[in-house]
């Protein structure tokens, strides 16, 4: 086993998770969905990693897993010295308090026939003993962190403005003073505006606390905006990892090069060639052999349809999978748990 | 000067609803030229959809409008009768929406579909009609058009959905396109195809789109002019340029600010105060003075008309009153 470094709060060993659907008479017949294919990540205390991909490519089974909302199929993960998949009910449960998530939207993640204080006091009553003016004076710090006043607390859900209702979301997942927060796309839903507002405030609570994210977006621009370091997935795998500068200034991958292309960008002078990428995602109960890219590289060889690539250190904690990378002398090759 | 493709003048939809009117659309006037890529862009409720519907007559009960011309190619579509608009609906405008799922019937094949809406339009023989069916999937790049002609919606993804809805769209050759948030379903490789179909339409049929959409990415490399909505008014109008380059308008300035750039890593957001206001419940004066950072005592009285900025740049703002000088 590697020694796990201080300054690591989270590690994730070869993460698989596989869905199976059943189909056909009484569900006779069934698929196998592999949504996360082996995957390795670290998280470091206080940083902020961002996920980016596009549909079904695993970044929300990803987020899930690493808090265990779902178990993988295979894998270890340790947050903070402990292997979390090894946990029984009991200790699971205690350990919910250190990781938490956050949603796309507020709307369906909040019971709408509760109010905003109690929604705020739920997870403090079934973690904690607060109770009474005790219970509600902490209710009240939450939201006053969250940027809401005491006139919102006896409104519900349906009376609260999108960007309000995110709000809400977050002070509940604050409660309890975790360390770890996964946010699965917290501003997708909101106009431009209020955005900017949720984005800025993410930043202060992270700064406040010394919270750790997680944060799950497929606009890359704001991912690059939050993020320390950026994972680029395709297919239930990570294809590339860098430091936000990295990812965006050099990336190697011709899929983030065509994601980071494919983003439109407010100036209508950028002059950019964009890198239109052929075809569709390929179904991921299906994916291409060799590199599940290769269906859509617009720099496919022969080697991809047959190999998968390997993973290749191309500068200072920044690697991609690709066998455009193969030419590397053959030591850069690297292994994964090493470096990640 | 040509006249221009459509102009829509001092249109104002309302809504009758339980709890009062809700002016949906107050006094918007803009026009599109033949060819031309125009952008609608504002936030939810600003009335970008309704602005769109409202050009085909469209709008939803309870509903309706209440003022306006609506010129197109040269007629005011606003007294037609509703065979007249049935004929100017899918044969000279036609309209693509956000979920091309929904828009798409489940039970019909592709195929089918376009054909059933070109046999509406037009009278052609069988065969023929046929054989322009799949020459219009291929012209909006689908592959394989003789198989895809037989597929069921559910078949396809949701970006070779939308291009067959843009293939039903052209079936009657129509000079504009409401594309109405056609690429908010979809991942942004998708959408970046999308993009580059309708721009080689416009290109090569001279079609004219007005693209309806609240990513100000999007506009800022389709379109070639665009008009900024604020809570059913016009804020803004200009060439690309203009509004990107040279926004007047403290609503314009502080949407492109909020924006996350490449530079942006570290700093907080540049935030606008506040939020939109209820079509209920509007301010008078200007609507957009109670979150504006350079309000002054005569925004919250008056509601700013367009003033010029160059001949080719409108905002609504009394900053600009004396810089442009003339009133609408």
């Amino acid at each position: 086993m590697i020694a796990i470094q201080e300054s690591t709060l989270l590690r994730a060993e070869k993460i698989s998770m596989e869905f199976v659907s059943r189909y056909g008479f009484l569900g006779r017949h069934q698929h196998r969905v592999r949504a996360l294919d082996s995957v390795d990540l670290e998280i470091q205390r206080g940083e902020t990693l961002g996920i980016v991909g596009e549909s079904g490519c695993g970044k929300t089974t990803l987020g899930r897993c690493l808090i265990r909302l779902i178990t993988p199929t295979a894998g270890r993960i340790v947050l903070d010295g402990v292997e979390i998949l090894a946990l029984d009910a009991s200790a699971l449960r205690h350990l919910r308090r250190e990781m938490q998530m956050v949603f796309q939207n507020p709307f369906s993640s909040l019971n709408p026939r509760m109010k905003v204080d109690d929604l705020v006091a739920e997870p403090l009553r079934t973690h904690t003993d607060l109770a009474g003016g005790a219970l509600e004076e902490r209710v009240e710090e939450l939201l006053v962190e969250v940027g809401l006043g005491a006139e919102h607390m006896k409104r519900h859900p349906h009376q609260l403005s999108g960007g309000q209702a995110q709000r809400v979301a977050l002070s509940r997942a604050l409660a309890l003073s975790p360390k770890f927060l996964v946010l699965d796309e917290p501003t997708s839903a909101l106009d431009v505006s209020v955005q900017a507002q949720i984005i800025n405030l993410l930043s202060q609570l992270q700064e406040r606390h010394g919270l750790t994210y997680l944060f799950i977006s497929h606009d890359l621009s704001v991912v690059r905006h939050i993020s320390d370091r950026i994972a680029v997935m395709y297919l239930g795998q990570i294809v590339e990892l860098a430091s936000s500068d990295a990812i965006f200034n050099s990336p190697q991958h011709p899929y983030t090069q065509a994601l980071i292309s494919s983003t439109p960008v407010p100036d209508p002078d950028s002059g950019r060639e964009r890198i239109i990428l052929e075809g569709n995602v390929p179904s991921p109960a299906n994916p291409p052999a060799g590199c599940r890219f290769h269906t859509r590289c617009p720099y496919v060889m022969d080697i991809c349809r047959r190999q998968e690539p390997k993973a290749h250190a191309v500068g200072e904690g920044h690697w991609a999978a690709c066998h455009l990378l193969d030419k590397a002398p053959s030591d850069s090759v690297i292994d994964l748990q090493l470096i990640n | 000067m040509n006249q221009p493709l459509l102009s829509v003048e001092d249109l104002h939809v309302r809504f009758r609803t339980p709890l009062g009117d809700v002016h949906a659309i107050r006094g918007i006037s803009f026009s599109i030229e033949r060819g031309q890529i125009m952008g609608l862009v504002g936030e939810t409720g600003c009335g970008k959809s309704m602005t769109g519907r409202s050009i085909l007559r469209l709008v939803p009960q309870p509903g309706e409008i209440t003022r306006g011309r609506i010129l197109f190619e040269g007629r005011d579509l606003m007294p037609l009768s509703e065979d007249e608009m049935h004929k100017i609906r899918g044969e000279r405008i036609a309209m693509i929406y956000q979920d091309p799922a929904a828009a798409l019937n489940p039970v019909f094949s592709i195929g089918q579909q376009i054909f059933m809406v070109m046999e509406q339009h037009q009278a052609n023989s069988d065969v023929d009609t046929r054989q322009r069916v799949i020459q219009l999937l291929e012209d909006v790049g689908l592959p394989e058009p003789m198989t895809l002609y037989n597929a069921y919606p559910h078949e396809l993804s949701g970006g070779m959905q939308q291009r067959a809805m843009i293939a039903m769209a052209l079936s009657s050759d129509p000079s504009l396109l409401i594309a109405d948030e056609p690429t908010t379903a979809l991942d942004v490789t998708i959408q970046a195809q999308i993009l580059d179909l309708l721009i080689t339409l416009q290109r090569s049929r001279g079609i004219s789109i007005l693209l309806i959409t609240h990513n100000l990415g999007i506009v800022a490399e389709t379109c070639q002019r665009v008009v900024v909505l604020y809570a059913g008014r016009i804020a803004e109008q200009g060439d690309v340029g203009d509004i990107f380059h040279r926004p007047h308008h403290p609503y314009t300035k502080g949407l492109l600010a909020a924006l996350p750039n490449p530079g942006s890593r570290g700093n907080a957001l540049n935030v606008i105060p506040g939020r939109v206001p209820s079509g209920l419940d509007l301010p008078p004066g200007c609507t957009f003075a109670p979150r504006c950072e350079y309000v002054m005592d005569h925004c919250s009285q008056h509601q700013p008309g367009l003033f010029t900025v160059s001949p080719s740049h409108e905002a609504a703002c009394f900053l600009h009153e004396e810089v442009g000088g003339k009133k609408p």
